[in-house]
């Protein structure tokens, strides 16, 4: 290939000089006009390589050391939005895999530092109480509160007296915007509590058990004395699930579309509500279900046993995931906190513990109370209340540092049923035998909502958007498991399933082998031939199948033999034989 | 007492009007949003099932040819413009946007052998079986005037291929003898030859514009260097290459489309009464090569292919590179026209049609958006180069939509159920009962392979890996 020419001066002399010194210059000319110099290479084939060499930019320092550029982030806050550490790259042979997978960890890194720094834009701040010197936070009665916050946040504290249906059980929607109230004795009713814009009110003519919204505020699920019903927003009869009989407690989980329910003879099941078929049914044979709550994080229902028990179930298998001995004597309530981290439990001896849900191991707090907690419930930014007769307890901190002192206390004149906490608000709702009170909880909710998860301000046209977008996003049932990331991890068969896979190999039956003798020509061997053909064959296949399984048992046990060598004697034979 | 409880101002939450947009805060709080994993997952799954729902790639049909399309040529200069020729010898200009013909006229007697433009795009080439090389004007003829070459040029040997140098006024035909000619003269400016057989297709280096390549019918790849007076090397394979073509963007790189052992069967009639050495030869030649492959050369390095593309089920008779050099499009004897990444063993998809027939080219166009084939029963079709893509203009949130569904199906390629419906194509009949057919002779062979080795010596029967199968030799 010749040499091409870029650049043509029409001075000789000046090219030849350049060229003696071989690299690039600018060459000022009697003339006062610039020429470059371009030393010209033959075109390599391939990739060039120079490509390779070009230097990296040099970074301009700073000049104005008054705005030194990007704030920094401190540790803390990277921390909450990280994935993780990377993998570990020393696995990966080959260099482009290598520089992909650091591509790919730079990209990871970079969105943490984005979201990170997205924070600052976070419009509202999370409420507090503070005490001045000589008080303590406990003294504050819900009236004192009330009256020190503005007018708009001291209408979310009220009173509902309902005398004649009660005791209540009370949910609020995922979006905390909308509340589900049931009685006892049969009454049902929805409405939007923030404007208290009442939906429905109904009158079942049952006793109702537990209420639960489903995926939306238009729907519900009412868990009354034989069997579970669905009702719209208007208290119009959707469904009748007669195949859920005797339910004491049911969870709806939004992400799977599924309904759980507990019932009186011990049955846990799963009911997909977008296709309305139950997924799994089963008997956990530990007698009467009372106590159910769902952890949030990964799904799994946890149930409380009246043997100080929790256990953990998921649909895909009819065995507990997990089971924990929490208590001695027999618990009374037990709830896992929205971020799926602490699960907190009671039991009649008047302890109280806290759990790290995610590992299961030792309890993080123990505590002792006067008397023993009937209910639980722990809010988005982790306190916790406790319910003991008819007084609400809340503790602020006490998950992970010991506390003694109630950030919280309230007294109602009647015993309480139930209550939960108010999502994206400060807000407990307490179910008791007179009615529903709304308590205000200064710094229990998550300030900032995310509009596409969960959005109190939802219109209409928003709503039926995220809900064709949730049922699209649907999750199977399948991946309900202990941790929810596994889905996206690398599944490596470890050690002991290499050996388990190994062992049972041993137990495998022999495989059938399906012979089909060739049809030869006419009067080459008759069908008794062709039989005793297909024996052999068969015969000769579990032989080599018996060799092989052989194989693998001398290597398995081969250890042991060497183990049992002992320096032979000569009057070992006279010992007793064993 | 200091107190403060979350207090929201609907008017910050809510739209002022009707017209205006939702306002949608966000909080990025991973705990706010559970499940990541499993919802990318369920979202990674439903993207790839719509992009096999969307996977319509037929966009349309140009028929008018009254025979087999025998070669189609694309205008470097205009995306629209489509030149063909079939096998009565006439000449189609298409006009792709308007999917009509612009023009038809008989430009040869007998079959049209190659039809090319040249590099400006104002006239085209094309060569017959009545050994004549015509230029034509990519103008209209005016009211009145006759079709009429600019140029005839009646040539001493059979020709059977032409291809155009990318920046100069010389072209090459091959047939008998491989020849250099120059636009303005009537004599080849310079004749190539290397043994005696003849030469059935020719393609100038795109971008290293004096590298020529040529196929042989003695079942070689020729290089020749225009500035060189003869030829610079040849690579015998094993099966006789149809086509070849040249990877626009690496220009070391060519990828040939290689015959079917049908071909040998032909031969194997031929040779019984004399050679039983050629026959012995071509026996064990057909155990190795009942695939129909393409084979991708670094001409760097000729001993063997870098790479061997497989999934045809009988002869490959057309290969063509996208503009961006990183997939290729093959046609085939067996009626489908498969699209295979440069770098992959396995087509990335593949399209047939009940009435498609044997193709006998196909061309990626030159915005890298569209496939053309021509195929025996006369018709041109048109075909979307990615199936699923969406044709037209794409709105703002529509592409973010789309890369990111492309990003989840790329992170969760590797799962079985995501990888088995990206994966899964419908295909005839015929070309089902093909490819189990095939599997069954190579898992035959393999297993004769093997009990080989296991009844021989070590080391006499060697491990070779697929891709120095099929080279025989290298010749300079």
């Amino acid at each position: 290939m010749g040499k091409k020419r870029y650049f043509v001066s029409d001075d000789k002399k000046e090219k030849e000089g350049t060229a003696k010194k071989g690299k690039n210059k600018v060459i000022k000319t009697k003339k006062k006009d610039l020429i470059y110099k371009v030393e010209v290479r033959p075109n390599v084939w391939g990739r060039r390589r120079e490509d390779s060499k070009v230097k990296k930019v040099k970074r301009i320092p700073n000049p104005n050391p008054k705005y030194p550029g990007k704030a920094p982030i401190s540790k803390e806050l990277l921390e909450k939005y990280s994935r993780g550490d990377g993998i570990n790259k020393s696995g990966i042979k080959t260099g482009i895999h290598k520089k992909k997978q650091a591509q790919k960890e730079r990209n990871i890194d970079f969105t943490t530092e984005q979201a990170a720094r997205v924070e600052i834009l976070l419009t509202e701040d999370s409420g507090y109480l503070e005490a001045d010197d000589g008080e303590t936070t406990t003294q504050f009665t819900q009236k004192q509160i009330a009256d020190s916050v503005d007018i708009a946040a001291a209408t979310k504290s009220f009173d509902l007296k309902l005398m004649d249906f009660g005791p209540y059980c009370a949910k609020y929607t995922r979006n905390g915007r909308h509340l589900l109230l049931g009685g006892k004795k049969g009454h049902v009713a929805a409405f939007d509590w923030l404007t208290k814009n009442l939906h429905c009110e109904l009158n079942v003519m049952e006793s109702v058990h537990d209420v639960c919204w489903l995926h939306i505020e238009t729907m519900f699920a009412v868990a009354q004395k034989e069997w579970v019903y669905i009702y719209d927003n208007q208290g119009i009869e959707l469904h009748c699930l007669k195949r859920l009989n005797r339910v004491t407690k049911m969870e709806f989980l939004p992400y799977h579309f599924l309904l759980a329910t507990a019932s009186d003879q011990g049955y846990l099941s799963w009911l997909d509500i977008s296709i309305g078929e139950i997924v799994t049914q089963y008997n956990t044979k530990l007698g009467r279900l009372t106590m159910l709550t769902q952890n949030p994080y990964n799904a799994v229902l946890c149930l409380g046993h009246a043997k100080g028990v929790v256990s953990m179930w998921s649909p895909n298998t009819r065995d507990p995931l997990a089971k924990i001995l929490c208590h001695k004597s027999s618990m009374t309530a037990l709830h896992v906190d929205p971020k799926g981290l602490y699960m907190a439990t009671a039991a009649t001896d008047r302890s109280l513990k806290i759990w790290d849900v995610r590992k299961l191991t030792g309890p993080l707090q123990s505590y002792t109370l006067r008397s023993a907690p009937t209910h639980v419930a722990l809010s988005q930014k982790s306190l916790l209340a406790l319910g003991m007769g008819n007084v609400v307890e809340i503790y602020r901190d006490s998950c992970i540092t010991p506390t003694r002192t109630p950030y919280l206390r309230h007294r109602f004149n009647i015993p309480i049923n139930s209550f939960n906490f108010c999502p994206y608000e400060d807000v407990l709702g307490v179910g008791t035998e007179w009615g529903f009170t709304s308590l205000l909880v200064p710094g229990a909710g998550e300030p900032n909502f995310d509009a596409l998860e969960a959005n109190p301000y939802q219109t209409k046209s928003q709503r039926q958007e995220a809900e064709v977008k949730s049922l699209l996003e649907k999750i199977q049932p399948d991946l309900i498991t202990l941790d929810p990331t596994s889905i996206a991890e690398i599944d490596i068969p470890t050690l002991k399933d290499k050996v388990e896979a190994k062992r049972k190999l041993l137990f495998v039956k022999p495989p059938k082998i399906n012979y089909e003798p060739r049809r030869k020509g006419k009067g080459k061997g008759g069908s008794a031939k062709i039989f005793k053909n297909k024996k052999i064959v068969q015969e000769l296949a579990k032989k080599e199948f018996v060799k092989n399984v052989k194989d693998i048992t001398l290597e398995t046990k081969s250890k042991k033999v060497v183990k049992n060598k002992k320096p032979k004697n000569v009057l070992d034979r006279f010992l007793p034989k064993k | 007492m200091k107190v403060k409880v979350i207090s929201r101002n609907p008017d910050e939450y809510l739209r002022d009007t009707k017209k205006d947009l939702y306002k949608v805060p966000r909080n990025f709080d991973p705990d706010l949003h559970p499940f990541e994993a499993a919802r990318e997952y369920v979202r990674a799954l439903n993207a790839v099932k719509l992009e096999r729902v969307f996977a319509k790639p037929f966009v349309t049909s140009l028929d008018g040819h009254r025979d087999a399309v025998s070669c189609i040529a694309k205008n470097p200069t205009e995306l629209s413009i489509l030149v063909s020729a079939s096998y009565d010898g006439e000449v189609r200009v298409w006009d792709l946007a308007q999917r009509k013909c612009l023009r038809d006229f008989a430009a040869h007697e007998g079959v049209i052998r190659g039809i090319t433009y040249i590099p400006d795009g104002s006239r085209f080439i094309t060569l017959g079986d009545d050994k004549t090389i015509k230029t034509w004007k990519t103008q209209m003829p005016q009211f009145g005037e006759d079709e009429e070459p600019i140029n005839t040029i009646l040539s001493k040997t059979v020709i059977g291929g032409i291809s155009h140098n990318n920046r100069g006024v010389t072209f090459a035909t091959c047939g008998e003898i491989c020849q250099l000619w120059e636009q303005t003269r009537n004599e080849p400016i310079r004749t190539y030859q290397w043994g005696v057989d003849s030469l059935h297709d020719i393609r100038f280096n795109p971008v290293e514009y004096n590298i020529l390549a040529a196929c042989a019918s003695d079942r070689s790849i020729i290089l020749y260097d225009t500035r060189d007076s003869g030829p610079i090397r040849k690579v015998v394979m094993k099966m006789r290459t149809n086509r070849l073509s040249w990877n626009p963007m690496e220009a070391f790189v060519f990828t040939s489309a290689n015959e079917d052992y049908n071909n040998l069967v032909f031969l194997i009639t031929n040779y019984i009464p004399c050679y039983t050495k050629v026959i012995e030869d071509i026996v064990t030649t057909l155990h190795n090569a009942f695939v129909f492959s393409l084979y991708t050369f670094d001409t760097r390095h000729l001993k063997h292919p870098t790479n061997v593309h497989m999934d045809h089920v009988s002869a490959v008779t057309d290969v063509d590179y996208s503009p961006t050099g990183k997939e290729f499009v093959s046609g085939s004897y067996d009626r489908t026209i498969r699209i295979f990444e440069c770098d992959k063993g396995h087509s990335r998809d593949v399209y047939h049609t009940k009435r498609m027939q044997r193709l006998t080219s196909v061309k990626w166009t030159l915005d890298n958006k569209y496939i053309l084939s021509g195929s025996d029963e006369m018709n041109i079709r048109v075909w979307k180069a990615r199936a699923s893509e969406k044709l037209g203009p794409l709105k703002p949130r529509e592409r973010l939509a789309l890369n990111y569904s492309e990003a989840l199906k790329e992170k969760y390629a590797h799962h079985p159920q995501i990888r088995r419906i990206k994966r899964h194509r419908h295909v005839p009949r015929h070309i089902y009962n093909a490819q189990s057919e095939l599997r069954t002779i190579k898992e035959k062979t393999k297993r004769k392979e093997s009990n080989r080795r296991a009844h021989s010596r070590k080391g006499d029967v060697p491990y070779v890996p697929e891709r120095k199968k099929h080279v025989l030799s290298e010749m300079e």
